[in-house]
């Protein structure tokens, strides 16, 4: 039994266990004392304290003491079935995993048929499906909400999903590969290879002037020449990104830490690591599919609306 | 014979039963304005030090170990002095122990607020001020059981069973869970990792509510309504059996805070079997508490420092079943992790921690400064704004927490879940303020006994009372 570390401990608890509820039934045994006349009062035991503490010597209560015995017989019966005496796995052979997987399994029976109808449809049908909409609503709120917020707007570090600006491509298939699989966006720290804070706030203000932001001519004009021999490598010649790597478009004002110099500052400098967990295996395809469905929506709501729905 | 043997030592008793109030005032403010700060989250202010996850556990720790500490400190001396007919062991160790454990509640009241923590739930101190707790309490044992040691009467009283169990569990308690590794002066990680860290967590948790919340209290109890009835203590067999299955019992009763968790499955249902067996040994307590009373059932219309020990006495036995119940793996399922939780917490917290104190802090304090108290009145206003304030605070508090395990569990017919986390947060808000009201009005009756206190002993010249002879024995 893994639980143990040898065969010691695993006696150690079963004769803790056991011995204690004996001993617990025979303490009261041997409390409950004769019976007593019903018109006979208690006595005190004679013992006196600070001038008038006595204790008078009153039977244990009768329903009091039933109580106990159902608690330790129910206690002693409970562990012949259940697991709890050291390594014994108790008589109906039950585990939290088990129970847990046999309620996952019946669920999956009973649910699995309602989205496994939906696998054969193209996701951007699927997008037009109020039905099928309606469910993928409720698994967002269950398993994206978190971090992806329950607007589906996003936060610093997590994209937004209504903007319809992507940073792994916003095609149906490209949409659900990210949410099976996952996704990774790693923006190495380049502040050393930029030659420090100056360089990177040269750099910054390059890329801000990307999206025509105001910024520093001359800063702009050093960060230029630093982005052509660094930057441009994931991001572009003309900062566009790059989906295949997850880079982000610099030129469209969006911005997936903030948008404040201070912050483009620092992701340049200390680098970036976005991770989106991978489903597949958590959610399986199915639900993976209608997920993507309803991320695709709510970019393309203005089409869904137009053409489908009953 | 010098005075010091023929009186008790009864400024220790003064200075723990003072302070008692006024930490009782500072640990429940604390909790009204977290209270305050769950249903209107902009009274964290941004404000690093003022926010919840900082303040919280200086709440925990001020009416747990200030407020409910300094109430065990002043009873146990009084009680263990009175009971044994002998002065305490040593005055000057006494001493050590009301500024060590006040250096001890300043130390926390500074450094939680600034974040340092050890991050256990109940033992957030980080070590320097652990070792500081430790020195203290093997003080207090050394006076608490030199003085039964040298006790005048041969059987001792029930009370100080309880208070020796309470004393010598925590410390056990409080060394084990808290070994840790320093790294700084404010930084340590315990030695323990993974669920084993979590289990010793719990052991201790689930004890500091046993020992330090129960059989402490349970002492108080066991002098101060026999006292207050004027009535012998109901049953001794009754005492012996709750006594022995309670310590008993307790210790195993941790791994009920982990169910369905990584927690192996024997444990687990080690830790339900014997919650579930602790329901009778937990009513005992209460059932001799109560009963002392038959015979003098009158007494409880105009004595409202009876109604506090005895409406304390009934929460008591409210919470130690519904405990047990909650243990059940089944019933778990749905309370975990929901505010049924700090209900039933508080329930034994405001209820019978909270008012078995108030109750012998009445008893004591007048006793001690030697004045009759100021106004019986106003005790009568305190008991019925407090109880006003628990019935508020735990009914919000189950509602709202069963209402949150069913919004968490309700799943739609395409199996997804039919409310989201934040839906169930906006429907607790109600509930938060109702919870924050019943805070209030606690806090309210805390301050009216502040006051009250303040000129019962206001210019008092306390005198030590004489020891008297031991009874003879029948």
């Amino acid at each position: 039994m893994a639980d143990f570390t040898n065969s010691f401990w695993n006696w150690f608890i079963i004769v803790g266990t056991v011995g204690g509820i004996i001993a617990m039934f025979w303490l009261n045994r041997w409390m409950t004392g004769p019976k007593r006349r019903a018109d006979e009062k208690a006595k005190p035991t004679g013992h006196v304290w600070d001038e008038n503490l006595q204790e008078l010597n009153n039977p244990l209560p009768r329903w009091w003491l039933n109580m106990f015995y159902v608690t330790l017989f129910f206690g002693a019966g409970y562990l012949v079935l259940y697991p709890g005496l050291g390594s014994f796995a108790g008589m109906l052979g039950w585990s939290q995993v088990d129970q847990y997987n046999r309620e996952v399994a019946a669920v999956d029976k009973q649910v699995g048929p309602m989205y496994e109808r939906y696998l054969g449809e193209p996701l951007v049908q699927l997008a037009q499906n109020r039905e099928a909409l309606k469910t993928g609503e409720r698994l967002f709120i269950t398993y994206c909400t978190g971090c992806h917020g329950s607007d589906a707007r996003g936060g610093p570090g997590y994209p937004n999903l209504r903007d319809n600006d992507w940073l792994w491509g916003g095609e149906p298939e490209q949409i659900k590969a990210s949410i099976m699989q996952g996704r990774n966006g790693v923006m190495p720290p380049w502040g050393a290879a930029l030659g420090g804070a100056e360089g990177v706030r040269q750099t910054a203000e390059y890329v801000l002037s990307l999206s025509g932001r105001r910024a520093d001519p001359a800063a702009v004009e050093a960060g230029k020449a630093k982005y052509q021999q660094i930057c441009v490598a994931c991001h572009g010649p003309e900062g566009k990104g790059n989906v295949a790597l997850g880079a982000p478009n610099l030129t469209d004002n969006v911005w997936l830490y903030g948008a404040s110099l201070k912050v483009v500052e620092e992701s340049i400098d200390k680098g970036r690591s976005g991770r989106m967990p991978a489903h597949a295996e958590f959610l399986g395809e199915a639900k993976a599919h209608l997920l993507a469905a309803y991320v695709y929506s709510l970019s393309h709501q203005a089409t869904a609306s137009a053409k489908g729905g009953p | 014979m010098n005075a010091q043997a023929t009186t008790y030592n009864e400024k220790v008793v003064r200075q723990f039963a003072v302070m008692t109030v006024i930490w009782g005032i500072v640990g429940m403010l604390v909790g009204v304005f977290i209270a305050a700060q769950m249903a209107w989250p902009f009274l964290n202010f941004d404000i690093p030090w003022l926010t919840f996850s900082r303040l919280r556990p200086l709440h925990t720790n001020a009416v747990i170990f200030a407020f409910g500490g300094s109430a065990l400190f002043a009873t146990s001396y009084y009680v263990v002095q009175r009971t044994c007919h002998t002065r305490l062991f040593s005055d000057g160790l006494a001493a050590f122990t009301f500024w060590g454990w006040q250096a001890i509640i300043v130390l926390a009241a500074v450094t939680l607020p600034l974040g340092i923590t050890s991050s256990k739930e109940y033992a957030e101190l980080e070590w320097p001020i652990d070792l500081l707790i430790t020195v203290v309490w093997v003080a207090y044992a050394v006076v608490f059981f030199g003085t039964l040691i040298k006790r005048k009467v041969q059987h001792i009283y029930v009370a100080n069973w309880f208070y020796g169990a309470f004393i010598l569990t925590i410390a056990v308690l409080h060394v084990f869970n808290n070994l840790e590794i320093p790294v700084s002066l404010t930084k340590s990680y315990s030695v323990y990792a993974g669920v084993q860290d979590a289990m010793v967590q719990w052991w201790y948790g689930h004890n500091a509510v046993g020992f330090f919340l129960t059989a402490g209290f349970l002492g108080i109890m066991y002098y101060f309504i026999p006292k207050q009835a004027e009535r012998p203590v109901y049953s001794y067999r009754l005492s012996v059996v709750h006594f022995w299955a309670l310590a008993f019992t307790y210790i195993w009763a941790g791994p009920h805070h982990l169910h369905y968790t990584a927690l192996p499955d024997w444990t687990q249902s080690l830790g339900m079997v014997f919650s579930l067996i602790l329901l009778a040994p937990s009513w005992g307590g209460m059932i001799n508490g109560i009963m002392t009373l038959s015979g003098a059932w009158q007494k409880l219309r105009t004595d409202p420092i009876l109604k506090f020990l005895i409406v304390s006495v009934s929460f008591y036995g409210m919470s130690t079943f519904e405990g047990p119940m909650m243990s059940i793996k089944t019933v778990n399922a749905l309370s975990h992790y929901t505010d049924w939780t700090i209900g039933h917490v508080h329930s034994g917290a405001l209820g019978w921690v909270g008012m078995i104190s108030i109750g012998a802090m009445y008893f004591l304090i007048p006793r001690l400064f030697n004045r009759k108290i100021y106004s019986t009145r106003l005790i009568e206003a305190h008991f019925w704004i407090a109880t006003i304030g628990i019935v508020l605070y735990i009914s919000a508090m189950w509602i709202a927490g069963v209402m949150q395990g069913l919004m968490w569990r309700a799943v739609n017919a395409d199996g997804t879940l039919t409310y989201s986390f934040v839906e169930s947060v906006q429907a607790m808000h109600p509930f938060y303020i109702v919870r924050f009201l019943g805070g209030v009005f606690y806090l309210v009756g805390m301050l009216i006994m502040a006051y009250n206190v303040w000129r019962t002993i206001w210019g008092a010249k306390p005198v030590e009372a004489a020891i008297p002879a031991p009874a003879a024995a029948h």
